[in-house]
Order: structure tokens, then sequence, then C-alpha cells
């Protein structure tokens, strides 16, 4: 459905896109992940003809992009990171604009209140785009990019700076129409990623640097399995403790946070589960234990360390120790 | 090209700018025509070739926005990755704009029809002037949405196209001060307001005409290729 061949796109000396190559076939559902300004965007405004490429081919159902823009546009509904709304418009109005600009073939009133209906702004359709929250604008915008249904959705950072519930509501959309379209989505946000694509594409200065299915990748950033533990006791004698206990590699004292209490890194062997045995052994040596949690480094923190690793730094991230973000689990 | 003329013509109407230019020509149409008409030789002609003079401050507004204002607001990545050339958004623009104007001279029928129950008149000259102003409403709005694509900010677009339009219709006024026959010549001839003269005295000069076209579709092709230029940069 998109093959890209060694795309690269410079700005002046800046080379934000640097060969880029992937294929994504029909129905599938990606997931650009990457921090801010890794060239995400530039990837997706290249994809749909808003910007050229310095190098490289983009082939959309067949068509080349530069070759024959137009069929190649009609394929795909693009919602970019700040939705395009003419303000001064009424939701309706602008979707009626958007559907003579793109030439749909479809009934007009029909089609227009289906699309409508799918992201749940009918009930302000009569209003103008100017007086909406930010979450409406952007649904106004999704609507823009679904009408002509077209068979490619690239959707830039489509949840950025909404609430939780429209967070949910726009993935519970975009997994909807992920069963019938081929959807291209951006974001910086590794749970997101996870929850809608089931193919990942981790993009960091204008390269790829993983492409391979979400459960893989989670699994990779996912390996540490160090634990954070707090304890009421005295600090020299529970890490006699805790190093007693079978596959615990290393007990790293991390002072004192909390009155009374003393926090503990505790590495294991061979990536061996051992929150149970810690826990075990911390309650019959008679001490309560407050917090247990995985040593979890947040999604910035990892792209923090991606964004400033070398070549070979990168490969070893990527390989198998990455250190991510993980579920928390508290434990009494 | 349809759904672009549409919508930037409604927009007109859904701000004030359309109403001030349409209040602005027809309050300088009135005044013109009611001045004329008093001086006992009415000629709808001059009426509508002084309107050239209201026109350089009428157009920087018109055409301010045309195209500044989605870049603003990015609205320009709906436009762009639609299935449309960029010739078809340019036109589209450029006739939304030129159709608020050519409204503008709306009155001027009534006024030819007032006139004829006094005298009689020669309607070819009336359309021909009407055609010649046109013609040269088109040049400026065209120059005005050239210099609209080229910034973000409608202001700035505004003050530099009002600095290019008193240039480009004035021009004339400035050859005295140059000593070279040859440049004092072309910025005689080639200012906009002794280009159109020839309209409202109903000659029919081809040279004229085929001026005013020429910058038209050079200034429709300088905004099409500066909207591809920035894919481009």
């Amino acid at each position: 459905m998109i093959n890209v061949t060694g795309l690269s796109k410079r700005y002046g000396n800046h080379l934000a896109v640097d060969d880029v190559s992937f294929n994504i076939e029909k129905g599938e559902v990606i997931g650009f992940l990457g921090p801010n300004g890794a060239g995400k965007s530039t990837i997706m405004n290249i994809l749909t003809g808003y910007l050229s490429m310095t190098k490289g081919k983009v082939i959309i159902d067949g068509f080349d992009i530069t070759e024959y823009p137009e069929d190649a546009k009609r394929k795909i509904g693009y919602l970019p990171e700040i939705p395009p709304l003419y303000t001064d418009m009424k939701v309706r109005e602008y979707l009626g604009f958007i559907y003579d600009l793109k030439k749909v073939k479809f009934p007009k009133k029909a089609h227009i209140d289906e699309v409508l209906k799918l992201v749940k702004i009918d009930t302000v359709q009569n209003r103008l785009i100017k007086n909406l929250s930010k979450g409406y604008r952007q649904r106004v915008g999704f609507a823009g990019a679904l009408i002509g249904n077209p068979d490619v959705l690239i959707l830039d950072e489509p949840t950025v700076g909404l609430d939780p519930k429209q967070i949910i509501e726009i993935r519970n959309l975009i997994e909807k129409l992920g069963r019938n379209h081929t959807i291209i989505l951006s974001s910086h946000i590794l749970s997101e990623i996870q929850a809608i694509c089931k193919r990942v594409i981790i993009i960091n200065r204008g390269q790829i640097i993983a492409d391979d299915t979400a459960d893989n990748l989670s699994a990779k950033l996912s390996s540490d399995r160090s634990l954070v533990a707090r304890i009421i006791c005295n600090e020299q004698d529970m890490t006699e403790v805790l190093k007693g206990i079978n596959g615990v590699a290393n007990v790293t004292s991390l002072g004192s946070f909390e009155k009374g209490t003393c926090d503990f890194l505790i590495e294991p062997e061979n990536d061996k589960d051992i929150r149970a045995d810690v826990f075990d052994k911390v309650v019959s040596s008679g001490k309560k234990m407050l917090s247990l949690k995985n040593n979890a480094m947040s999604l910035e923190q990892i792209f923090l360390r991606l964004t400033e690793a070398d070549d070979s730094e990168l490969k070893k991230l990527l390989g198998d120790n990455i250190i991510a973000e993980n579920e928390t689990k508290e434990e009494e | 090209m349809n759904a672009i003329f549409k919508r930037e013509f409604k927009s007109y109407f859904q701000t004030p700018i359309g109403f001030i230019i349409l209040a602005a020509y027809y309050f300088f149409l009135g005044l013109f025509f009611s001045a004329i008409y008093k001086s006992g030789i009415p000629s709808i002609e001059t009426v509508i070739m002084a309107m050239s003079i209201v026109s350089v401050f009428t157009m920087p507004i018109l055409t301010m926005k045309l195209m500044s204002e989605d870049r603003r607001q990015k609205v320009d990545q709906a436009l762009i990755t639609a299935p449309v050339k960029l010739i078809s958004i340019v036109l589209g623009k450029f006739f939304a704009a030129f159709a608020v104007f050519a409204l503008s001279f709306a009155p001027t029928v009534i006024f030819e029809i007032i006139i004829a129950t006094k005298i009689s008149v020669n309607v070819f000259s009336y359309i021909y002037a009407l055609f010649g102003m046109f013609l040269l409403g088109g040049a400026l709005i065209s120059i005005g949405m050239f210099i609209s694509c080229l910034t973000e900010s409608p202001v700035v677009s505004a003050i530099l196209t009002l600095v290019i339009n008193i240039i480009v219709i004035y021009m004339s006024n400035f050859a005295t001060m140059v000593n070279n026959t040859f440049f004092s010549t072309i910025l005689e001839k080639a200012a906009f307001v002794s280009a159109s003269e020839s309209f409202s005295e109903n000659v029919f000069s081809i040279p004229d005409v085929v001026y005013f076209l020429s910058i038209i579709a050079a200034f429709i092709f300088l905004s099409v290729r500066s909207l591809e230029k920035r894919r481009w940069s």
C-alpha cells in the first residue's frame, strides 16, 4: 500500500530525514514512535505530498506522490499535528468544504452525516469552529481526514492535548477504523502506540532505528527487572539481609527519603523475577516493607537516552538492556 | 477550484472585510458620480476610472489574507494535501477576490441608466471602461495575492501591497526624476494609470489589454511557484 525507499529531506544544512525506507501492507496499523524533532512529522508531510523530498521515492497504492500527486493524495486522509481548520466556519460547513475540495463522489449529506456520527461531533455541527474546545477541534480535523473515506489514514499525534476520556474515545475510533483502513499514526507515548498498533517504527534523528512488532519492542524495552524497595529498617543490616536472598546480584542503598526508612535498589541475576523472594525475606526478618516497585524509567528518560546515544550505544540500547517504563506495581 | 472560490468568497462576507470594501467603493462611486453629474457632461467612464485611486487603498485589504492567513492557521496543509492542483487553489482565491471587486461596480449600472435618461449614451463605451477597470483590478489583485504568498502576516502583506500599488499605479509621476529617457519612458508608459487611460476614452488598445493580462498571468504564475517553493525549502 505504501512503499517508501531511500527517503531523505534536507532543510538547509539540517538533515531532517536520512535515508528512510519501509513498506506498509494494506490494512496494517503502524505507529511512528520517536521524540519531538525526530522527523516523524516531516516523513508524514512528505507521504501526504505537503512537503517534497530531497531524495527518495514514495508510492501510495501504486501512485508515485511526485509524479501522480492527485491520484496519490486521493488515497490519503491526513490529520496534521495542528488540525487545519478554518475557524470562521461552522463544523458542517467546513466538512462540506473539504468534501468539495476532495471532489468526493458519495452523496454529500449522507456522507457528512456519517462522518459526523463516527467522530461524535454531530452535536456541534452547527457551531463555529473557533468556539470549540481543543478536543472537539481535533475531532473536526479527524473528520476532515475521513471525508471521502480514503484507504490510508495518516494521523500526526492525534491524541495530543486531549483529556483522558477523549484519548480513549479517539483510540477506540482508530482501532475501529483500523479494521478496514491502512493507518499510520505518530506519537511519543509508547503505551498509546502499544494499545493501537501492531507494528512500530521507531524514528530518531531522521533515521529508523527499529521496525518491529509492538510486543517484541515492549519486551526489549522492559527487560530490566531491578526493583526499588522502601523498608522501615537500619540501612546497613538490611543491605546484608537483601544480599542474602537467592538470585540477588547486587543491592545498592539509595538513602532515606522518608523518616525512619531506607530505599534500596535490588538487581537480580539473569533477569530473574525476585519480587516474591524479596518480600518474604523482608517480612521474615521482622521489618516492614512500605513499597516495592520496578525500577522503571519514564519514556521521556528513554528518549533522552536514545537521542543522546551515539551509534554503538544505540545498538546496545536496542539490543537487550534498554530500560523502559514498566507497569509500576506497588506491593505491601 | 470551485470549492476554494466558494469558501473564500463567503469568508469575505463572514468577516467585515467584504462589506468594508463594498462600502468604500459604493461611497466613492456615489461621490464621484454626483460631482460629475452636476458638472453637466456626465461620463460614467470617468467615474469608473477614478476608482483606481480608491483601489490603491482597498486592494491591500482585499488580498492581505488570501494566502497568508492559511499559512498562519496551518490550513494550507488541508489545501495542499487535497487532490487539487496548486493552480486551482491560486485561481480559486484569485477569482474570489476578483468577484468581490467586480461586485463593487454594481452601482455603475444604475448610474448609467440615470445618465441615459438625460443624454444618449454609448453602452459599449461603458462596458469597455468597466472591462478596463476589471483588468486593472485583476492586475492589482494578482500582485496583492503574490505578496500575500510571501508572508504569514496579513498586516505585513497589506502594507507591502499598499506601497507596491502606489508605485505601479503612479510611477509615471516619477518619470521626470529619471534622467535616462529610456527608463523614464518605461515608467511613464508602464504606470497602470497611463496604461488604463485608453479604456476611459473608448479607444481599443491591444497593447494595454495585453499588458494587464500578462501582469495577471505573471503574478498568478509567481503565486503558484511560491507555494511550490515552500514545499521544497
